[in-house]
Order: C-alpha cells, then structure tokens, then sequence
C-alpha cells in the first residue's frame, strides 16, 4: 500500500510541476480581453512549427497572451481543444484547421458563443471567418510552371507529382501549375506521391523508368521533390526539380544545387499576419475577409 | 497490515488518482470546474470510453484489438456514404453498427479458429481496414452530410444539459456492466482469459465468446465513428488513427491486467476519464502540447507499475 501511495503522489507531483512550468506566466486571469487561442493542425512538420514561432513571436512583440493547442493532425482532437479554448475564455481565436470540412462544426461553435475566428493555411468550408490568411497557392503553381518555361523553354515534357489527392494546396498548386503548364508545357506524367518524401521517391523513380526523357519534375511539396531528387540521382538523370513550401531541407539542396527552385510559403509571416490580425479585431478594426501571404521563388 | 483495506485500496486507486487530478487542476483553474466544462469534458471522454470498454472485453479474454480505429474510419466512410445516397441518418447509424459487428466478427474469427496471436490478426486488418476506407472514399473526406435535427444531435447534441455522447456512452456502460458482471457470457469473458485449458475442460465455448469480444468492440468503435462524423459533420478518411492506443490506456490505467482474466469495466470508465480530464485539463491549464504526451505517459507508466505490484 505504501507503494501505491508513492505512485500517487508522484502523479500528482509530475502534473504539478509540469503544469507549473507550463503556466507560470498564466496568473488566473484568463478571462481578461487579448488573450489568443491558436489551434494548430500539428506540430510535428516544421512548417507549421514556423507558423506557431512567428504567432508566438508576434504574440509577445505585441504584449498579447496567446493558448497554443496542438491537434496532432486528427480532426476530433482539434474539436476538443477548441472547445476547450472556448471555455477556457479566449477573445480570439486562430485555427489553422486539420480538415476544411470537419473544422466547420468548430468555427460555428465559435461563431455561436460571438468570439470571432481566423483561420490560417487551410480554411473551413462552413461558419463566419473573420479573415483568412493563406499562401495564394493557385499563384505559387503558375510561379513554377512558369520557371521551368523560362529556364528549360516551351514544350519541355515535365511530370507533375501531386500531393494527396483532394487536398486544397494539391487541387489549387495543381490547378495553378495547369494554367500555364497547359498552355506552354507537356506534361507528360501526374502521380499522386501523399506530401511524403519516401513515397515521392518511389513515384519519381517509376515515372523516370516509365519516361526517360522527362526534363523536369514539379511536386506539390518539397519533402516529395526531395524524394525526386534522390530518384534522378539512382537514375543518373539530369532532371529540373521544383519543390514548393521553403522548408529548411529545400533550402539547403537549392544551395547544394540538387534542387532548382523552391517556391517558398512564408509560414512565420503567416503566424505573424495572423496575430497582427488577431489584435486588430481585439481593438474591435475591420480586417480584410482574405489576407493572402506573398510566395518566392527561392533559386541558387 | 489487513489483508482486505489493501486491496480494497489497490482497487480504488484509479479513482482516488481521478479526485486528486480533478482537485490538482481546479485549485490551478477556477474554469475547469464550471458546468459547461465539465458536460465539455465528458462529451470528449465518451469516445474514448466507448471503445475501451469494448477493449475491455478483448483484454480480459487475454486478447489485444489494434484495429478500433481502423473500423471507426471505414464503418464511419460507409455510413456517411449511406447518408449522402439518401438513406434515413438513424438507419444509417444501425447500418453502421452493423458494419462494425462484421469487421470485428472477422478479427474475432481469424483469431478464434485461425489461432493468429490477436496482436498480429489486428494489426493486420488494422491495415486492410485503413486500407479499404482509403480506397473506399478515396482519400477525401466524405462531407455535405444532413442536416437532420436528431443525427446532429447525436454528436452535438444535449438532452437535460447533458451530451448526447455521454448518456450513450453511461447507457453502453450500463448495459456492458450488466453483461459483464451478471450474466453467464461475463463469467465465461473472465474464465477464458483466466486459463483457456480449464475453461475449455469446463466446457466453455472459447471460439464463441472469444468472437462475441472482437465483434462487441467492433460495433463500439462503430458507435464512437458515428459520434465523431456527426461531431464533425463529415467522415475522416484518417479518423481514429492512433485511438487503440489511447483505448489500451484507458483499460490498463482502470487496473485491467493485460495478461487477461482480471479487471473490470467500472476501472475503464475511469480510466477513460483520466485521459480525457488530462488532455482537457491541461489545454485548460495552458501547457504546451509536448508536455502533455510525456504526462500521458508517465501516468500510464506508473499505473502499470502499480498494477504490476499486484500480482
């Protein structure tokens, strides 16, 4: 029995002291004006790691408290930490959803209790959003296409390699890269490789097999065009890659010169924008419905 | 020391363990305790707790089932599928169970008379499940549901101020403890994990009640997959993904023995409100979601190594 006291007790003192630490600046008054709620969709990709440091950044230049909770990429447990958030007495919240659809019955739990929501990345198919802040995707496709118009010429055959199927960046990079690809490209192969390195490998590789004289290579992400970098090389081919987000990893290859360009979201811009937004409507200032995020080319 | 007051102790462990984390987090929060919290956190309980006590049943016959969120997912896809086609949403929820009975009813069949140890024969259709649901709505989220009052309430809604997900889930619970507890089928769930050999000389069905476990807890998830489309007012391709685990927790934090035939559903109950009062407490509390999973951990830890002080 004595043990079982133990147990207890240290239960009992690790939920204390992590608690602590993790609200040492909390101080009860949670339900005073200016306090954020961030739901963020995971953070175990470092974009959205980006995302949480420039909101938290931003957060703290601004003298704001904001809640950060993680969903962990699974729809019901955001539905939960928003309700949490909510009761916990936020004046705003920012989402950056897991699912457009799913997030819907969230926002209007919002929109019911009056505390205004701003989404961020991905948007949510029902519910009032104040304002919606996003890379302009469609944008950064033609960006892409474009480049490989420029630099490899009109006609060129390029495979296209797509994230996973239904998601909005894959329709809206897709539908973007299309306009001009359509029009001044041959694109000669369209697979699906998930956003996943491993599986964006293995697609490249059969579509290097299937086509040997593809000359470039757009992915809707740049875990997948590291992976395509890695299939050219086992290839022995010479192919232009062109990857889209700006993580840390595509930097460095654009710099290695492995990979010809990234299209660079700006992820901690994104949480900064969302935060400035934030305290715009704390201070009760109309906002723009639709706040898009700038994209760049990022090339050697 | 009596023998009686320490065991009487062990067995209240994981409740004094709940009063202590409910006490904990409301000295540190004074929203945690207000009502609309607490019917908000039994609403995110309900979930959890209606799978594990499903697990319950599995774990007792010595068994293991790590394909819940698999069968959530793919009973979740075909109901709104159904729905979406036009069919009744209350039908469809049925239907929906149903689907859940026969994918669990298979797990239960190639463990019973396929003798595949159930960690493997789950982790396989935990695969083939996902696999099927990705297959099944192609990898999109199955959306623009119903607006029909009553499947809306089913997830969303409350009846006497509390969640409609949580009077299903003290309803199961009900139901299942009175299987459990007063009925032959009970007895035999508990002799089987206890010992197959003297069950089996004693003339028990195995394969039976073994099938009755998996396809119990099929039709569990089922439910809970129905809960969360309407929750979300669409069916999740990656629905449940990870949910056996949490499932596992609830039962071996509410004192079940892994090992099989000890335990009992009142412990997965609490179990399940462990969980469900930590991650609701700590996102109250503010404390980074890092923290958090080593917290999970650390209790699910200490309550094994409390249980293993038992045997």
């Amino acid at each position: 029995m004595k043990k079982l006291l133990t147990v207890i007790a240290a239960v009992i003192l690790v939920i204390g002291l992590v608690a602590g630490c993790g609200s040492s600046n909390n101080g009860g008054g949670d339900k005073k004006q200016g306090t954020i709620g961030f739901s963020v969709s995971t953070l175990n990709n470092p974009f959205f790691v980006s995302l949480k440091d420039g909101v938290e950044k931003q957060a703290k230049e601004l003298g704001l408290k904001v809640k950060i909770v993680d969903a962990q990429n699974d729809p019901a447990k955001q539905a939960n930490d928003i309700a949490d958030l909510l009761e916990s007495g936020v004046s705003v919240l920012i989402v950056n959803p897991v699912d457009s659809a799913a997030i819907a019955t969230s926002v209007e739990a919002a929109n019911a209790k009056n505390i205004p929501v701003i989404t961020v990345d991905r948007s949510t198919d029902k519910g009032k959003v104040v304002a919606h802040i996003a890379s302009d995707n469609v944008k950064g496709g033609e960006m892409a296409a474009q480049l490989i118009v420029d630099k490899l010429g009109n006609g060129t055959k390029v495979a296209e390699i797509e994230g996973i199927p239904g998601a909005s960046a894959t329709r809206e990079r897709g539908q973007g890269f299309h306009n001009v690809a359509d029009k001044s490209l041959d694109v000669v192969a369209k697979q699906s490789a998930d956003f996943d390195r491993t599986k964006g490998l293995n697609v490249s590789t059969n579509i290097l097999q299937a086509n040997p004289d593809v000359k470039a290579i757009f992915a809707h992400n740049d875990e997948m065009a590291l992976g395509a970098i890695q299939a050219a090389k086992s290839a022995g081919k010479q192919v232009f890659i062109v990857g889209f987000d700006g993580t840390a990893d595509a930097e460095k290859a654009v710099q290695d010169g492995t990979l010809a360009a990234t299209i660079a979201q700006q992820p901690e811009l994104m949480g900064k924008i969302a935060v400035d937004t934030a305290s715009k409507v704390i201070k009760g200032e109309t906002v723009e419905s639709k706040i898009p995020v700038e994209l760049k080319v990022v090339t050697k | 020391m009596n023998q009686n007051i320490t065991e009487t102790l062990k067995k209240l462990g994981p409740l004094i363990g709940l009063i202590a984390l409910f006490i904990i987090i409301a000295f540190m929060n004074d929203s945690f305790l207000e009502f609309s919290n607490l019917r908000n956190l039994l609403r995110q309980v309900s979930i959890n707790a209606i799978i594990a006590f499903g697990m319950t049943f599995v774990i007792l016959t010595s068994g293991i089932d790590l394909s819940v969120g698999s069968i959530l997912a793919l009973s979740s896809a075909i109901m709104a599928n159904f729905i979406v086609g036009g069919m009744n949403p209350e039908v469809a929820i049925l239907a929906s169970a149903g689907v859940g009975i026969i994918l669990g009813g298979i797990n239960g069949i190639v463990i019973a008379y396929g003798k595949v140890a159930p960690f493997i024969a789950t982790l396989a259709t935990m695969t083939i499940y996902r696999g099927a649901t990705l297959v099944f709505t192609d990898g999109n989220p199955i959306s623009g549901l119903t607006s029909d009052p009553l499947f809306h309430g089913f997830g969303q809604g409350d009846i006497a101020g509390l969640p409609v997900p949580a009077i299903t889930m003290f309803v199961s619970f009900l139901i299942l403890w009175f299987v459990l507890q007063k009925t032959t089928l009970g007895r035999q769930t508990y002799a089987v994990g206890g010992s197959e050999k003297v069950s089996y000389i004693a003339g028990i069905k195995i394969n039976r009640v073994k099938i009755f476990a998996y396809a119990l807890t099929g039709m569990l998830s089922a439910i809970a997959g129905a809960i969360i489309t309407s929750r979300l007012n669409s069916a999740q391709p990656t629905a449940g993904m990870g949910y056996e685990l949490d499932a596992i927790a609830a039962v071996v934090l509410g004192g079940t023995s892994l090992a099989g035939g000890r335990g009992h559903i009142v412990g997965t109950l609490i179990g399940a409100l462990i969980i469900g009062t930590l991650n609701n407490g700590l996102n109250i509390l503010d404390v980074s979601s890092f923290y958090q999973q080593i917290v999970k951990g650390i209790v699910i830890l200490l309550a094994v190594l409390g249980d293993r002080k038992k045997a």
